[in-house]
């Protein structure tokens, strides 16, 4: 049929059109948006992959239905109107296409729900992880714990724009963000850079226990296909890994005040070694907790 | 009727007239629609270019101020749309002119309390507007934790008394619509002409009817909810706050519990307006007159059972969350029916393409595309990386801004000349409906793409990577201001002019009872009750 291959050819379009930066960075994958972007952001991991292959699913369905009662529309608008039929029909019941446009949906729905389930349930069913990190939102900044590395805490806070603006404020802070890693780091957007990262290994599957210290927030990776809530005197759990190295960004996503916009969330995936020896330098740095703790 | 016509200002003030009432709920739905319309406006400016300049500049604050009025304005925004403008334009407004006219009934059941209903608005506006000036977030005015009002950011979060002036504000404004719902209710049920069976009433006399049983069994539980969110801020109950057993997400259960059943209540009476403007521009009865009616019973009904896919992330178990997702999604099926419905009426038929004809087919269009997001973002899989990002903004502003704002643009042209006796100016209604269309368009399709791209709501700034189509987006917002500029114009034209319109204007097709009054109606009409065959 015409129609659907004229909405196969125009999200293949789109597809091309937002796809056209994929990863190719010298230092590792940037997870951010683009300039324009019209789509999801790329996928980094298996989580995203799938939230954007079902996604991809969706757009096929919803396409079709939308141009279909599209043309219908403009096909009567254009068939029935009132110049080209004086005479209107008194035509106002028929049950055999009331019966088809009852069925035709319920059946593209359960299609549509045998994608759907089985990917919340592998979204949501934590599997066997490696390590936990405790996250914890703040106005407005997110603080990080490792506990399963010796208590390595700290807190993330956005760069500001002043920061960004001045070339020898950010050469500054970046040299700052690279003694914290220790290895040399960029910063890359303003509003989604911070001043320390969340560190994490590659290929490797890790458990996030998010809550907050004052009123909710949610920690979202678009990216990564990760986004949950952070809620005061509850601990909610998530997952995620992460395939390639690379900075990924996300923001927080539930208004939590003032400072909503401005704290946003970046993950550091490195190789398991360099993983390894900054969990050693952020030990002597970080692990003692009592000048990092929760708030403010 | 006993009594004579009152007339100056006691025939408004204390009004018992279903007419005048309803007139009067169009003339408040406007005035809070241009404020709310006008917080938009001070947004989408502040959104054109990545940075916090706008505000600062306009309003002479600073920024960590703007920042704080963002929300605030985010706030008020919804709030207004919602409660002071949607509500009152398609329920309060056609629904009190246009119910009794439709089923043959001189008046309300309850005219005295019809009159509260109305007169209740007023103050309920008026603590709104206040709330935005006195002091909220510590040290900054206003409610900025948005329409939704989550715990604790709406108890601890902002501590000053403006959320206090905000509850009170919903309080008063909901006192109004339940006692507006049961009014509906009862006149429907009791009052409709001889002859004229539930089978038999008009699609928007139903529509009404439904949304009035949402009204009674929904707003009690926000009206619950905000109480306990009063006595959580004041007077030291823990509802909300987990540090005296309560629970945060208790409030988002019983917002939602409202809040999903609402997003209905704003919709159904457009669904209702539109079928009839279909019929009569198609010269055709409707198609499916049942189907359509028990439709929109059925999303009435479903409306209730969905209502926690707005907190697929608050961490809820994955089970609650698959039955949520299959509730959603199967809302679908009767809002189909509605829209092959509308084309099926149309297939046949003998077209015309007046002013609310245009408006009417835009709807089906535009709502067409607002529900197909709704199916993505129903599936909690998807809606990991959509949910509180831009792509819900469009969607929900495309059924709503796009779907029962144009409803209430359909209706005002389709009964102005019976309202008013005066016809509206054609070549300038027609302008004015491209405009608005171009318009609103511009501003939300881009937002899905920002959307899809990551750019979370409720922000004051935002990475520059998002620029380009906010820029977009605020175009749109300008055009669209001059096609609200227009709106003006062609009501204002209308209602001073000379040229008057027959009693049925639109002729063959407009076969409601409201077509065999005189334009405007008589101030009593059926006092003889008319008998329907």
């Amino acid at each position: 049929m015409n129609v659907k291959r004229l909405t196969a050819g125009l999200a293949a379009a789109m597809m091309a059109i937002s796809g056209f930066a994929f990863g190719a960075m010298a230092e590792g994958r940037i997870g951010a948006p683009k300039d324009k972007g019209l789509w999801l952001q790329d996928a980094a991991n298996e989580q995203a992959r799938r939230v954007a292959d079902f996604n991809m699913e969706l757009m096929y369905i919803i396409t079709v239905i939308t141009v279909l009662v599209f043309v219908l529309m403009f096909y009567v608008m254009w068939r029935f109107r009132a110049k080209k039929n004086p005479v209107p029909s008194k035509v106002s019941h028929n049950t055999l296409i009331e019966i088809i446009w009852t069925g035709v949906p319920i059946i593209i729905l359960a299609v549509i729900g045998a994608t759907s389930l089985p990917l919340l349930y592998y979204q949501d069913t934590v599997p066997e992880t490696e390590f936990a990190i405790n996250v914890t939102g703040n106005q407005w900044n997110w603080t990080y714990a490792y506990p399963d590395h010796g208590g390595i805490e700290f807190t993330s806070s956005v760069v500001d724009d002043a920061t960004f603006a001045d070339p020898a404020k950010k050469a500054a802070a970046e040299a700052e963000l690279s003694n914290f890693l220790g290895w040399p780091a960029k910063m890359n957007a303003r509003l989604l850079d911070t001043d320390n990262r969340v560190v994490v290994p590659v290929g490797t599957k890790i458990k996030v226990h998010l809550t907050a210290s004052d009123v909710i927030h949610a920690w979202a990776l678009p990216s990564l296909g990760v986004k949950l809530d952070a809620v005061p005197g509850r601990l909610n759990e998530t997952w995620f890994e992460v395939d390639a190295v690379g900075t990924y960004y996300g923001q927080c996503s539930e208004l939590c005040g003032k400072d909503h916009a401005y704290m946003p969330i970046a993950v550091e995936a490195v190789s398991k070694e360099d993983f390894a020896k900054w969990v050693e330098r952020a030990k002597a740095d970080y692990a003692d907790a009592s000048t990092t703790a929760l708030g403010r | 009727m006993a009594h004579a016509d009152p007339t100056g200002w006691k025939r408004w003030v204390l009004s018992t007239n279903h007419k005048d009432i309803g007139v009067m709920y169009i003339w408040f739905a406007f005035f809070a629609g241009m404020i709310g319309f006008g917080m938009s406006g001070l947004m989408r400016m502040e959104l054109a270019e990545p940075g916090v300049q706008f505000l600062p500049e306009f309003l002479g604050i600073t920024e960590q101020q703007a920042r704080h009025m963002f929300n605030v304005l985010t706030t008020g925004h919804g709030l207004i749309m919602v409660f002071f403008m949607v509500m009152p334009a398609l329920i309060g407004g056609f629904g009190n002119y246009f119910v009794p006219l439709m089923i043959g009934a001189p008046d309300m059941a309850f005219p005295r309390m019809n009159n509260i209903s109305f007169w209740l608005m007023p103050p309920a506006f008026i603590l709104l507007l206040l709330s935005t000036v006195v002091e909220g977030a510590p040290g900054a005015a206003g409610f900025g934790g948005g329409w939704t009002a989550y715990a604790p950011l709406s108890t601890s979060g902002h501590p000053g008394p403006s959320m206090d002036l905000a509850i009170f504000s919903l309080h008063v404004a909901g006192a109004s619509s339940i006692m507006g719902a049961i009014n509906y209710i009862t006149t429907i049920f009791n009052m409709r002409a001889p002859g004229m069976t539930i089978h038999k009433m008009p699609l928007f006399a139903w529509s009404i009817l439904i949304t009035a049983f949402l009204l009674v069994l929904s707003l009690p539980v926000l009206a619950g909810a905000i109480t306990m969110l009063l006595t959580d801020r004041n007077f030291g109950t823990t509802f909300f706050d987990p540090a005296g057993g309560g629970d945060p997400i208790l409030f988002q259960h019983l917002f939602w519990f409202f809040g999903h059943p609402e997003v209905y209540i704003m919709i159904l009476p457009a669904f209702g307006i539109i079928s009839h403007i279909v019929s009569t521009f198609s010269r055709k009865p409707i198609f499916g007159y049942l189907g359509m009616a028990y439709a929109m019973a059925a999303i009435g009904f479903i409306g209730f059972v969905v209502w926690a896919h707005h907190m697929y992330t608050v961490g809820l178990d994955v089970d609650t969350k698959a039955y949520f997702v299959a509730a959603t999604m199967v809302i679908a099926v009767p809002t189909g029916v509605k829209i092959f419905s509308w084309i099926a009426t149309m297939w046949g038929g003998s077209i015309r393409f007046t002013v609310p004809m245009l408006y009417a087919i835009a709807f089906i269009l535009l709502f067409t595309v607002g529900g197909v997001t709704g199916v993505v973002l129903s599936n909690a899989g998807a809606d990991i990386v959509l949910h509180d990002t831009y792509y819900v903004v469009a969607h929900f502003h495309y059924v709503l801004s796009l779907g029962a704002v144009f409803g209430i643009f359909a209706g005002l042209y389709y009964w102005i000349g019976k309202m008013s006796g005066k016809e509206y100016p054609n070549v300038l209604a027609n302008i004015q409906f491209w405009v608005t269309f171009v318009g609103v368009n511009l501003i939300f399709f881009p937002q899905h793409f920002l959307g899809l791209q990551g750019m979370p709501r409720r922000y004051v700034d935002y990475p520059d990577q998002f620029a380009y189509w906010n820029k977009v987006s605020t175009w749109g917002y300008q055009i669209t201001a001059v096609g609200v500029l227009l709106f003006i114009i062609v009501m204002g034209i209308t209602l001073t002019r000379k040229k008057t319109v027959a009693d049925n204007q639109w002729g063959e097709g407009a076969n409601t009872l409201e077509w065999t009054l005189s334009s405007p109606p008589p101030f009593h009409q059926f006092n003889e009750l008319p008998k329907i065959k």
